[in-house]
């Protein structure tokens, strides 16, 4: 880096004189900022460095960072008297990580394979509802009607995550629940008002994990209808499409990157979860995958819990490069 | 025109707003027009005076808020654009990005059921027709402004509609193509028979291309007619102004040389500069306040003792003699001039020197 600053300093030698042979005498010394602009002028790459340094070096640092952590992590020795990973390098966590084989994993595996069904189900969910609401919010509302729905929509995202988690608890809570609304009847808010409550378990995971990711899902797709011109839309109608006709030919595919891109947040956010579905689920049962990197580290194993970690990881991996290959980067 | 057969455009009474309450917008206003089968028509205007609104309304995208729309003698106010026989070459193209160019053209084809292999080498014959026939393969992004304008054509044209709507299609080319573009779309025309609804600003456009005309103004029809009657013989002072150049003599002025008190359209190459008027001939002096070179003429601007000014084009090797400050005298035969109705002034403003050419 350092060497490559100095090579252009060193092209931009005569000009820089020049500019300050002329220009210098009538305002040069006495305004810094000029001086200033004549050191980045002509020298793109100082400018941009300069520009974009520190926030990379943070995305760096943070990002890549721990993730190379986790790896680097993965691959300490627990030692077995004190319980605490040690500095020496052994491959013995991945090797029981990825054992699968092993019939010791398959619960792991099991529980894996479930987690990413359930990321698969919310995303499915999150798109057959987000895309009416986007429909309506782009393509049909009234213009002053649209920004209080856009806020509408972004208002869940002020509550904090934890509340919202307790919140859908109150509300799913069965009959006897210890969340029973005092003076309501026994159960929490759905058993006590609509007399039925899917109550603590799968449902309750499923539907509070959509509750918490569907703006993931909505604003991409309200982003990516919102762009389509409405002359595509007014053409096709023209050309004797019916609206599904419409909506199917023109309208879906076009949207495809924007599905994409809301899918790559509802999935990844639902496979790392374990906390909100935790606490709809009363604690009984280890159901995402989360839960039991969480416990491997309480065992406490933190290396093999952070082997366990490269699994998702992997996953999330390929569902990028698949949705990459989707188009859902292309007009981010 | 009354015992011509069915006109294939019929509008009555079409009025469009849009909002409500304080915030209602009249985009058209009254506007009643008969378009004939095989018609080359334009609707000529400034930008907002409504004409894009009555073609979307011809379309069906808008519903006009009172009045009918009939095409070939059938009502079809309240119809879908799915349910009507035209198509429309909209101003940004409106080519679907995602389909190839192949794509594009069979889609109004493959809507309608029209057979695999017949639908092929129809969308073939339309690319042949706009000379693009070795592009089907390639996607919308990949073809020149001109290129997609031409892909719009044939992907419209592939249906056969009765009636061909165009959307001021040639606004976003250069002027050399938009000039061949003018050729090939008149060519096209004559070769397929069918009516052509043009939108355009541009009145060289509106009067090399079309049949008839109809100018708009403020949502309203200003003049509907020939090309020729609407330049020579322009019925409001807006449509003097607005197609071609002209000299608008107010009623006083009028009254004064004319000797009838009606404001006047008098068009600046019809002016002389003479020594002396020759019998019969009107006659004004005035000073030169300025002269625009424009090749084998020159524009003279002449101020006039009420303050107003005449723009008079004549030879440029007639200009001997002509200095800015000097004075000289203008001549123009009695049949020149002839009466318009005083409108509303468009907020463009026209009528500049070098304004409309």
């Amino acid at each position: 880096m350092g060497e490559r600053l100095d090579r252009s300093a060193g092209i931009a030698e005569p000009g820089t004189t020049q500019i300050s042979a002329t220009g210098g005498r009538a305002s040069g010394p006495s305004h810094p900022v000029r001086a200033i602009n004549r050191v980045f002028h002509g020298r793109r790459r100082l400018g941009a460095g300069s520009l974009l340094g520190a926030p990379l070096g943070w995305m760096m640092f943070v990002y890549v960072g721990s993730l190379l952590l986790l790896v680097v992590s993965a691959l300490y020795r627990l030692d077995p008297k004190t319980q605490k990973p040690t500095h020496d390098l052994t491959t013995d966590n991945l090797v029981a990580a990825f054992k699968f084989w092993d019939p010791d994993v398959w619960p792991a595996v099991w529980v894996f394979f479930r987690t990413a069904a359930v990321a698969m189900l919310v995303t499915a969910i999150c798109f057959v509802i987000a895309l009416p609401v986007a429909f309506f919010v782009a393509k049909v509302a009234p213009r002053w009607i649209r920004r209080g729905l856009i806020v509408a929509m972004l208002m869940p995202l002020w509550a904090g995550y934890l509340v919202k988690g307790y919140a859908w608890r109150a509300m799913v809570s069965p009959a006897g629940g210890r969340f029973a609304a005092a003076g309501q009847g026994e159960g929490g808010f759905l058993e006590s008002v609509f007399g039925w409550s899917p109550g603590f378990g799968r449902t309750a995971i499923v539907v509070a994990l959509v509750y918490l990711w569907l703006p993931f899902m909505v604003l991409p797709i309200y982003a990516g209808l919102d762009r389509l011109p409405p002359s595509l839309l007014d053409a096709a109608s023209d050309l004797g499409a019916k609206p599904f006709r419409t909506f199917r030919s023109v309208i879906l595919p076009m949207l495809l990157p924007s599905v994409a891109a809301g899918s790559i947040f509802t999935f990844s956010l639902t496979l790392g979860d374990y906390i909100v579905p935790q606490i709809v689920n009363n604690g009984q049962e280890r159901f995402m995958f989360g839960t039991i990197i969480n416990a491997t580290l309480g065992a406490p194993n933190q290396p093999l819990a952070a082997a366990y970690t490269l699994w998702p990881l992997v996953i999330i991996i390929l569902y990028l490069v698949a949705m990459k290959r989707a188009g859902a980067f292309d007009n981010l | 025109m009354s015992t011509t057969p069915t006109p294939a455009i019929q509008l009555v009474g079409l009025h469009k707003a849009f909002g409500s309450g304080e915030h209602e917008v009249v985009a058209v206003e009254s506007v009643d027009l008969s378009i004939e089968a095989g018609e080359f028509f334009s609707l000529l205007g400034p930008s907002g005076s409504g004409k894009t609104t009555v073609l979307r309304m011809i379309a069906g995208f808008e519903t006009p808020t009172s009045g009918a729309v009939l095409l070939a003698g059938r009502d079809v106010t309240h119809s879908a654009p799915y349910d009507r026989d035209v198509n429309t070459v909209f101003q940004d193209y409106a080519l679907f990005p995602h389909m190839t160019v192949l794509q594009n053209v069979e889609y109004g084809l493959k809507v309608k059921r029209v057979s695999k292999a017949q639908r092929r080498q129809r969308a073939i014959e339309a690319l042949e027709n706009v000379r693009l026939a070795e592009y089907g393969r390639r996607k919308p992004s990949q073809l020149s402004g001109g290129q997609r304008q031409r892909v719009a054509l044939a992907r419209a044209l592939v249906n056969r509609p009765k009636v061909l709507l165009l959307d001021e299609p040639l606004g976003a080319l250069d002027l050399k193509l938009r000039e061949e573009m003018q050729v090939e779309l008149k060519a096209i025309q004559r070769d397929v028979g069918i009516t052509f609804v043009f939108v355009t600003h541009d009145q060289g456009e509106a009067l090399s291309m079309s049949n008839r005309v109809a100018v708009f103004n403020h949502g309203r029809i200003e003049q509907v007619g020939t090309p020729r009657e609407i330049y020579d013989h322009p019925t409001t002072g807006f449509v003097a102004g607005f197609v071609g150049t002209s000299n608008v003599l107010s009623a006083e002025l009028s009254a004064e040389l004319l000797g009838a008190a009606k404001a006047h359209s008098l068009r600046p190459e019809r002016i002389r500069i003479v020594d002396k008027p020759a019998t019969g001939e009107i006659s004004v002096a005035g000073i030169v306040s300025d002269v625009q070179y424009l090749g084998a003429d020159s524009r003279v601007r002449v101020d006039l003792a009420d303050g107003s000014h005449l723009l008079a084009n004549v030879p440029s090797d007639g200009l001997v003699g002509v200095a800015i400050g000097g004075s000289v005298r203008l001549a123009w035969s009695r049949a020149a001039a002839s009466t318009v109705a005083e409108s509303e002034p468009d907020s463009e403003d026209p009528n500049q020197i070098g304004g409309n050419q």
